[in-house]
């Protein structure tokens, strides 16, 4: 208890610089928690995959389609247990910046397939009815502000011109990690409104992005991805089946680079912080060379003085340390708001509070190290020396 | 007035060693991040730049925006094809080339892990559209045969990709006969095969988009009124160093300014890093302070001297994180460009410009960090000072 006050008092004496390496700490933290944040949000659409769902697209890659006529071969598949398709859309919203996924699905399977996509029945019901219309998640929609009937109109990139859809429904994840921000629509409107334009390439009609596949048991996902593929092997579209978790994960790794420099960076804000801290209990120490040999020439042992210097060093680390996670919670609030619609999902998650605690702990016991370790090893006549 | 003079300034640096080194790795790391990240969005600038050439011209479907989401016929490719103003070469070809362009998902080398690569269908008109592409190694695939030739980075990056070396797509194998040495362009990251070929075995009956070049680059405006006006076109026409430019905006600019905030809220931990040690300096000198003020330093002279200090602090640590930065340039990565959604090999680059804003951004922390304590340190009066002493 005493040493506590003792080191309370000793963190206190030099307001300023306390204040000053505390604001370092709380940034730092604060920083690295919402870099970690952001590398989550990164792999929010791997978090969000189930196990029961595989992805079967053209093996060239995605930008090739697969015809319809797959679907029933699928469906036939031992062990497959639900079949809906979707093709990406990439459609613009008035501008750009708007970026959101928009999918053109088989509505009724794909909402079987998707029991997270909470909807109520009366819109459900009214999308399906509705060949025109569209839902779309909770978060998109307060966006941009829309209510079930509006007219949500897209300018096409890769389906050319401008395609209008009625808003029929707004749905709600189940879960926190459940991506809001996308809009589904009629496969079939799609394909019909390709058909009919004039000189429509051939190869867009009755094309299909990816199929998705339910399975029943999730531990057959090797197997039946197996057996897919061998189906349509040396046939002229050759497929590629992998379960949803990896074929997420295959479009976090097309930007590793980048999130791997993200990952360097936020160690180096811990260096950086670590080095002003550091610097803090050396120039700390120094200042206090006479009190430590007083100190030990009442009778107390180098471990106290480095008790000292490491608890107080500890205490201010782990104050900033706090103060840089409370602070977290409204930067990656902030964060997420200003990225708009880049990332679906943008929370902290509870090991990035536990590793920015561990940062905070890592920080104080090193930048203790080195002037302990010298504190220690003071000789107590030239310590004393020094007052005079 | 009378400056306090530098050698002073620099001595008191030196006599607190580890407190100055301390500051200036906190500094220099803030430094490193903040050039490494404008070298990075320069980087991936200059390699789409060099991809562009300033006569060539782009045609894709109108609204497409990228090569993979083009789709153009072969009546359209004819039209375009029979332009006036096209330049011929010396054997009197038309300098136009219509491509199939596809992305193809491979295997990394190494890894394993997946990435789009894009596959061309050329010809050798398309290569003679681009000077600034040459042979490595090996030789140019010949037309009509499953040969293909491919950039250095995808020969280094993917496997199955390196000279003598097959991939599998499309449902037959091709062989790699060549590596192309594209000058750090984005071709550097393509695989070139026979256009006609590639429409084959991709299934495609319509190119992605035409390029040519013109006989006079000053002709633009009244070639692309040519294609726009045109019924049966539903085309647009773009110079290819803007069309490139435009490619590369987007990725650049996210890395730009991902990294712009990050050193900004990076650099307060240094600048308060910069304040505890310029404080604990004039703190440590009060009685020097009052003695220089009496042997008759103005209060000017002394802010100048610590601020000086502080800068020059900063300096080292500008200097040193920009050394560390230049060490990048070696440093070759690849990544993928969200606008073609394909893989885009670049390097780090360093330029005068990105030189000089790292040291002035290093300058702007020491000067910050050291104004208020430089300004205490001035305001002291002369017998307190030497009381204190």
């Amino acid at each position: 208890m005493l040493l506590l006050r003792l080191l309370l008092k000793n963190a206190l004496r030099h307001k300023l610089r306390t204040v000053l390496t505390l604001i370092g700490l709380v940034v730092a933290i604060s920083a690295f928690g919402l870099l970690r944040t952001l590398v989550d949000a990164w792999y929010a659409g791997v978090e969000a995959s189930a196990s029961t769902r595989l992805v079967t697209r053209n093996a060239i890659s995605l930008t090739f389609t697969l015809p319809l006529n797959y679907a029933e071969r699928i469906r036939a598949v031992e062990g497959v247990s639900g079949l809906s398709w979707a093709n990406w859309f990439g459609g613009v919203y008035i501008t750009e910046r708007n970026f959101f996924a928009q999918f053109a699905v088989d509505p009724s399977t794909y909402l079987a397939l998707y029991p997270e996509y909470v909807l109520s029945d009366a819109e459900r019901q009214a999308f399906l009815r509705d060949r025109q219309g569209a839902v779309v998640g909770r978060k998109l929609a307060d966006k941009f502000g829309w209510r079930v009937g509006d007219q949500i109109p897209l300018r096409g990139t890769i389906y050319p011109g401008i395609w209008t859809f009625t808003l029929r429904g707004i749905y709600d994840g189940a879960g926190a990690n459940t991506d809001e921000q996308q809009l589904l629509f009629h496969w079939k409107y799609l394909t019909e409104s390709v058909r009919q334009r004039p000189g429509a390439a051939s190869s867009k009609v009755d094309a299909v992005g990816i199929y998705v596949v339910g399975i029943a048991d999730a531990n057959n996902a090797a197997l039946i991805s197996q057996r897919i593929d061998t189906l349509f092997r040396n046939s002229l579209a050759e497929t590629l089946t992998e379960t949803e978790k990896a074929f997420q994960l295959s479009f976090v790794s097309m930007s590793e680079a980048i999130l791997v420099a993200i990952q360097a960076v936020s160690l180096i804000i811990v260096v950086i912080i670590m080095a002003v801290m550091a610097n803090t209990m050396t120039m700390t120490a120094r200042e206090r060379v006479a009190e430590y040999a007083t100190l030990r020439v009442l009778g107390f042992g180098p471990a106290f003085v480095v008790r000292l210097l490491a608890g107080e060093s500890l205490l201010i680390a782990l104050a900033g340390g706090v103060i840089g996670i409370v602070l977290t919670f409204p930067l990656a609030g902030v964060v997420g708001q200003a990225t708009g619609t880049l990332f679906p999902v943008f929370q902290v998650s509870d090991l990035t509070l536990v590793l920015q605690l561990l940062a905070a702990l890592v920080i104080g016991v090193v930048a203790a190290a080195w002037p302990a370790w010298r504190m220690s090893r003071v000789d107590i006549v030239s310590g004393l020396r020094q007052v005079a | 007035m009378k400056a306090v003079p530098l050698s002073y300034i620099v001595r008191n640096l030196w006599v607190r060693r580890v407190t100055t080194m301390l500051t200036a790795l906190g500094m220099a790391l803030v430094v490193y991040v903040f050039s490494t990240v404008l070298m990075m969005s320069e980087g991936i600038r200059a390699t789409l730049v060099a991809t562009g050439q300033s006569d060539n011209v782009v045609v894709l479907r109108k609204g497409a925006g990228a090569e993979i989401n083009s789709g153009i016929d072969r009546a359209q490719a004819g039209v375009v094809h029979s332009l006036p103003g096209i330049a011929a070469d010396a054997l009197g070809r038309r300098l136009v080339s219509s491509e199939p362009v596809a992305l193809n998902n491979l295997p990394k080398r190494g890894s394993g892990k997946p990435s789009n690569v894009t596959v061309r269908g050329a010809s050798e008109v398309g290569l003679e559209l681009r000077p600034q592409v040459r042979l490595a190694q090996g030789r140019m695939f010949r037309p009509g045969t499953s040969e293909i030739v491919t950039g250095r980075a995808i020969a280094d990056g993917f496997a199955g990709a390196g000279l003598g070396e097959t991939l599998r797509f499309g449902g037959r194998e091709w062989t790699v006969v060549g590596v192309l040495d594209a000058g750090r362009s984005g071709f550097d990251s393509e695989i070139w095969g026979d256009s006609e070929q590639m429409m084959q075995a991709f299934r495609r009956e319509a190119f992605s988009s035409i390029v040519f070049r013109l006989v006079d680059a000053g002709d633009f405006e009244r070639t692309r009124a040519a294609i726009e006006s045109d019924p049966r076109l539903t085309l647009e026409a773009k110079p290819e160093i803007r069309f490139y430019a435009e490619q590369s905006e987007a990725l650049a600019t996210f890395i730009s300014i991902l990294g712009s905030v990050l050193s900004v809220i990076f650099s307060i931990g240094a600048i308060v890093g910069a304040m505890i040690t310029m404080f604990a300096a004039v703190a440590q000198r009060v009685g020097e302070i009052g003695t220089l003020r009496a042997l008759g330093f103005r209060r000017g002279a002394v802010l100048v001297a610590f601020l000086a200090e502080a800068l020059v602090l900063s300096l080292v640590g500008g200097v040193a994180g920009l050394a560390a930065a230049s060490l990048m340039q070696t440093v070759n990565i690849s990544t993928t460009n969200f606008q073609t959604f394909s893989e885009l090999a670049f390097r780090f680059t360093m330029t005068p410009v990105i030189a000089a804003w790292t040291l002035l951004f290093a300058l702007c922390m020491g000067l910050l960090g050291g104004f208020i304590p430089a300004w205490r340190a001035a305001r002291l009066s002369i017998v307190d000072c030497l009381r204190a002493a």
